[in-house]
């Protein structure tokens, strides 16, 4: 089985308007921005993006909502972005807020075949308002429903032809879950190694959900130094 | 609010956390927490960017660039950490594994309820995962100052913001008290040197009954 598509241009080419793309990351690690960038060049439009955070105003999604490529965010923290307040203000940009631990699993459910579940987050929020909310045990919980989408674009630390991929620290994050809520999910790795050379028991995501393996071509700052552990 | 009251708040906070405690500390004056758990206690800070086990870097190191903690800031990690997903992080935080969260404030009411994440008139950045923690954690303290810049109390009756969390609230502590939240409602523990009972309660809306054992805020 060879999953590996050299290209990234060939990768993303089946991606129309309209389409609804998960995207990893958490902050600066673990952002899918070889293929985002891909995404930018290609100028797909009308766009809805799952993602935890929206990027900054040079890195990751920033990037597609400068290009105004963004119709709608499912997003937990958006951070200080100037394009995204702009865009918001003006109208062009529809927001649905989602508390982050509520959007981890709602992407769970989604990749897991669940037709929602409850969860006691935003109980008596804004959060809550108008769904379902049902108490059990003396304590309430508010349901939410499952996230799906077209197209997954996840950044891995390592990938095989098979689609096995690892990660790397707190580049993990949404990674792994959001490769498996989408129709068809697309890899960046930032190192292709050959099939089997992966110990089995370290990966983090098995290939079944892997349609596409991408080596990214071009990996950014700030330089990646050996973690440091204090004593 | 003087850095040295943010420092005396963070070192009060700092007392709350105990010997084999996993611990969320949230962004400003609960995150300078860290630099002041007392002596002898061994206690892991969990981080929902996907970490347990970490502390602030040395100053002369870069920093990882695929290790942050939950405010995007490098981090280093401390012996026995260990890293894991968002899905996983959550399960911690919803499922009652954290022994304890301090998490900043705009207001708490005399019923626990926390507002945290939204101001009138300034652009909404998002809930982030403060609802989750709120909610999940065993125990919720929350580090702020006892006033707005405008001077106006932040421990109310009622809450006038956007909620955080519904009666999720254990314990504030402010530079000028500490308060429970109790089923009685708010209890005054412990104030802080040098400043009387009725400062106290005329800087609080809610209404405040004081503890038969009142103590002055250790630091």
């Amino acid at each position: 089985m060879n999953k590996v598509i050299p290209d990234l241009k060939q990768a993303i080419a089946d991606i129309q308007d309209g389409a609804t793309i998960m995207m990893g990351g958490f902050g600066p690690c673990g952002i899918p921005e070889n293929l985002i960038q891909a995404l930018c060049d290609q100028g797909t439009r009308q766009l809805t993006v799952i993602s935890n955070n929206a990027g900054t105003e040079d890195l990751g999604i920033g990037l597609l909502l400068r290009n105004h490529q963004v119709k709608k965010m499912i997003v937990s923290d958006v951070g200080q972005n100037r394009t995204f307040e702009e865009l918001v203000r003006h109208g062009k940009l529809q927001i649905e807020f989602c508390p982050q631990g509520t959007l981890a699993e709602r992407i769970r459910a989604g990749g897991a075949g669940l037709g929602g579940f409850y969860t006691p987050t935003g109980f008596g929020t804004i959060a809550a308002e108008n769904k379902e909310a049902r108490a059990w045990n003396g304590r309430h919980y508010v349901l939410e429903l499952p996230l799906r989408a077209h197209f997954a674009f996840i950044k891995a630390r390592k990938g095989d032809p098979f689609g096995n991929l690892m990660y790397r620290a707190t580049a993990r994050n949404f990674n792994p879950v959001m490769a498996t809520a989408a129709d068809v999910t697309i890899a960046e790795v930032e190192e292709l190694v050959e099939t089997g050379s992966l110990n089995p028991d370290e990966i983090h995501t098995p290939g079944i959900y892997v349609r596409r393996v991408v080596p990214g071509a071009h990996n950014a700052k700030p330089p990646r130094a050996e973690p440091e552990v204090r004593k | 609010m003087s850095k040295h009251q943010r420092e005396l708040i963070a070192r009060r906070a700092a007392w709350e956390i105990q010997n084999g405690f996993y611990v969320n500390l949230g962004p400003g004056i609960p995150a300078l927490a860290a630099r002041f758990v007392p002596e002898g206690v061994e206690a892991v800070l969990v981080s929902e960017s996907g970490v347990q086990g970490f502390g602030p870097l040395h100053h002369k190191h870069k920093g990882d660039r695929d290790l942050v903690d939950a405010a995007n800031e490098p981090v280093a990690l401390t012996p026995g950490a260990s890293l894991f997903s968002s899905v996983d992080a959550y399960a911690m935080i919803r499922g009652g594994h954290l022994d304890l969260c301090i998490v900043g404030g705009f207001q708490v009411d005399e019923r626990g309820n926390l507002a945290n994440w939204m101001l009138p008139g300034r652009m909404v950045h998002g809930i982030g995962g403060v609802m989750d923690l709120a909610c999940g954690a065993k125990r919720v303290v929350v580090a702020m100052e006892h006033r707005t810049p405008a001077k106006k109390p932040k421990i109310l009756r009622n809450c006038t913001l956007p909620l955080t969390g519904l009666g999720v609230v254990h314990r504030v502590i402010t530079e000028l008290a500490v308060i429970d939240v109790t089923p009685q409602g708010l209890v005054l523990r412990e104030v802080a040197a040098e400043v009387s009972v009725d400062e106290v309660c005329r800087e609080t809306e809610a209404g405040l009954r004081v503890d038969k054992d009142l103590k002055i805020i250790q630091v």
